[in-house]
């Protein structure tokens, strides 16, 4: 490969291919930008932009029952139903938020705490991480089915765990308050391990020389962390809480597998998304899903605008 | 630099807790699809216990639960192939030419919540008439795994250095040539991370099939759910369907380790 040290190495981006190709493989080359990106671009457009507009064109009628029946156009009436709507709506949004919030703070809080005690090498790390793996790449519903026979009010091992300390048993699941925060944890369970995995690969990347700085100074382990690693590692925490933030604002699977139809029947777990999926699939109620949904979508919007404005602001 | 002592102690205290906390529940389903269904009950059967392989007999055979199996290994191996035919030149074309607002359309399939997309899909597809059928749950789980494949796919072209490529330009390859020839060997690891991840994802996804499967085409995660519903739950026969699901994915998972962390963590410390 002596060639790459030839001092002619400007064949530039866009330059024409080479001499004794044929046209059409020339014109393939040429426009290789587009040609490599279109269809995938495609593809998602055509599942994601049609969708929208219709789902948005939906949340203006009254469909209901099927999606092929006349359906009258009524403006933003749907939107002022769901907006004054206290019974359901206002509660999901509730709930969705102190899902989101709750479960993010306990991954972040637990997820960097378990990422600085894997920081340093040890004997049996690769053990530790296989560990870490699993719950992740777990099937949600699977684990939705497994948490609910572990967390049985009657046979479940949780209760037989707390008779061995004295604790009488909880209703867990089942129980009207305690569903919520039941499902909580098992998200944080499944999806801590994620920003371990984010936070390490962060920490990982970091140069020593500050932390070496810091020691020299006299700085104590919390000095260190609190005005060293922190700060250093502000990106990477970010990155991790806009990735799962994301997906605990659209938690679904555990929380339908866990609690079926209308997040129990108190609505104890009814999440937006689970609203929505009922609305849509189990009432056929398309022009008021519709509206929850672009809903939905607008918080989810304005919620990642909040996050990456933080984010360029921690990169300043 | 070395740890002091109590340190370690407590290192390997808190990691044999986390460790636990992980894996028992796991190790609880898997123990618990062993059991009949008067064992489960029995805290004194919780480790001591005659194992018996009655529920898997039962899942296996009355179940079809060996249909579902082929159901849910074709749609995910189908829309990862697909994915990655499709979205790895893209990425490729995307981190070469910096098309950030081209991306941008492709990630947001990763924001927007599923349900607002199922009642036009349903509509669409169900006109075509290919609700049911392996064709729509495939474009469906292509979905999910082709916003991956470019977001993982990126990270790694954005790393791959552009001289190789120009140096087999001088050597009279065209573009197109240079990317097959020259960045798609070396792109390998970056396709296998990927091309795992979007399988796992694609194994794992629950509500797309939940509406757009029937009897014939039903993934596992779907056929696990159809389980309960009932008036009183069959622990064991549920607990080994949901091994059935969930440990091959683990044991993939287990193999290929490096490639499922590099794929989950990609993009991250860049910032």
């Amino acid at each position: 490969m002596a060639t790459i040290t030839t001092p002619t190495t400007e064949a530039p981006r866009g330059a024409p291919a080479a001499p004794g190709t044929p046209g059409w493989l020339r014109w393939v080359d040429e426009h290789r930008k587009w040609l490599f990106a279109a269809p995938a671009m495609a593809f998602v457009a055509a599942l994601l932009v049609f969708p929208l507009a219709w789902t948005g064109y939906l949340s203006l009628t009254d469909a209901e029952g099927s999606v092929r029946a006349e359906s009258e156009f009524v403006g933003l009436r749907n939107y002022l139903d769901v907006l004054s709507d206290t019974e359901r709506f206002w509660p999901a949004v509730g709930r969705t938020a102190t899902f989101t919030v709750v479960a993010l703070l306990f991954e972040v809080v637990l997820g960097m705490a378990i990422a600085l005690l894997l920081w340093r090498p040890f004997k049996g790390q690769r053990w530790v991480r296989v560990a870490i793996l699993m719950p992740l790449v777990a099937t949600p519903v699977a684990v939705g089915m497994m948490w609910r026979l572990i967390f049985d009010p009657n046979i479940g091992m949780a209760n037989q765990l707390l008779g061995w300390f004295g604790i009488g048993p909880q209703p867990w699941l089942a129980g009207q308050h305690s569903a919520l925060p039941t499902t909580i944890f098992i998200d944080v369970w499944q999806w801590t391990p994620m920003v371990v995995l984010i936070l390490l690969a962060g920490l990982t990347s970091l140069s020593e020389e500050p932390q070496e700085a810091a020691r020299i100074d006299g700085a104590s382990t919390w000095q260190r962390f609190r005005h060293v690693t922190l700060p250093l590692l502000m990106p990477t925490l970010t990155v991790a809480v806009l990735l799962r933030g994301i997906d605990a604002l659209k938690t679904f699977d555990i929380l339908y597998a866990t609690k079926g139809r209308g997040g129990g029947s108190f609505h104890e777990v009814e999440t937006l998304n689970v609203y929505a999926y009922g609305l849509s699939f189990d009432y056929n109620e398309y022009g008021v899903s519709s509206t929850v949904l672009i809903l939905f979508f607008l918080i989810i919007i304005g919620a990642m605008w909040a996050l990456t404005a933080r984010r360029k602001e921690a990169q300043r | 630099m070395k740890a002091r002592p109590a340190y370690q102690v407590f290192r390997v205290v808190a990691l044999t807790v986390v460790v636990l906390t992980l894996v028992a529940p796991l190790l609880w389903m898997i123990s618990a699809s062993f059991k009949t269904n008067v064992d489960i009950y029995d805290p004194g059967k919780a480790l001591a216990f005659s194992p018996t392989m009655d529920n898997y007999a039962k899942v296996l055979q009355q179940a079809n639960y060996v249909e579902f199996i082929v159901n849910s290994l074709w749609v995910a191996f189908a829309a990862t192939v697909a994915s990655l035919f499709l979205g790895v030149p893209a990425a490729y074309s995307m981190s070469r030419f910096n098309m950030k607002k081209s991306a941008l359309v492709v990630l947001m399939a990763r924001v927007i919540p599923g349900v607002s997309l199922l009642v036009p899909w349903y509509y669409v597809f169900s006109n075509l008439k290919m609700v049911g059928g392996f064709g729509v749950l495939i474009i469906s789980h292509m979905f999910v795994s082709l916003p991956l494949v470019v977001y993982i796919m990126m990270g790694y072209f954005d790393s791959l250095p552009e001289e190789l490529e120009e140096a087999a330009l001088v050597d009279g390859l065209t573009h197109v040539g240079a990317f097959r020839r020259i960045t798609l060997p070396l792109s390998v690891p970056g396709i296998a991370t990927a091309g795992i991840l979007s399988f796992i994802f694609s194994w794992n996804n629950f509500m797309f099939a939940l509406v757009l499967s029937d009897a014939d085409t039903k993934t596992l995660p779907v056929a696990i759910f159809d389980f309960v519903g009932y008036a009183s739950i069959d622990w064991g026969g549920l607990m080994a369907a949901a091994t059935v699901v969930t440990v091959p994915i683990m044991v993939i998972a287990l193999f290929v380790q490096k490639y499922v962390v590099s794929g989950l963590t990609a993009g991250a410390t860049k910032g």
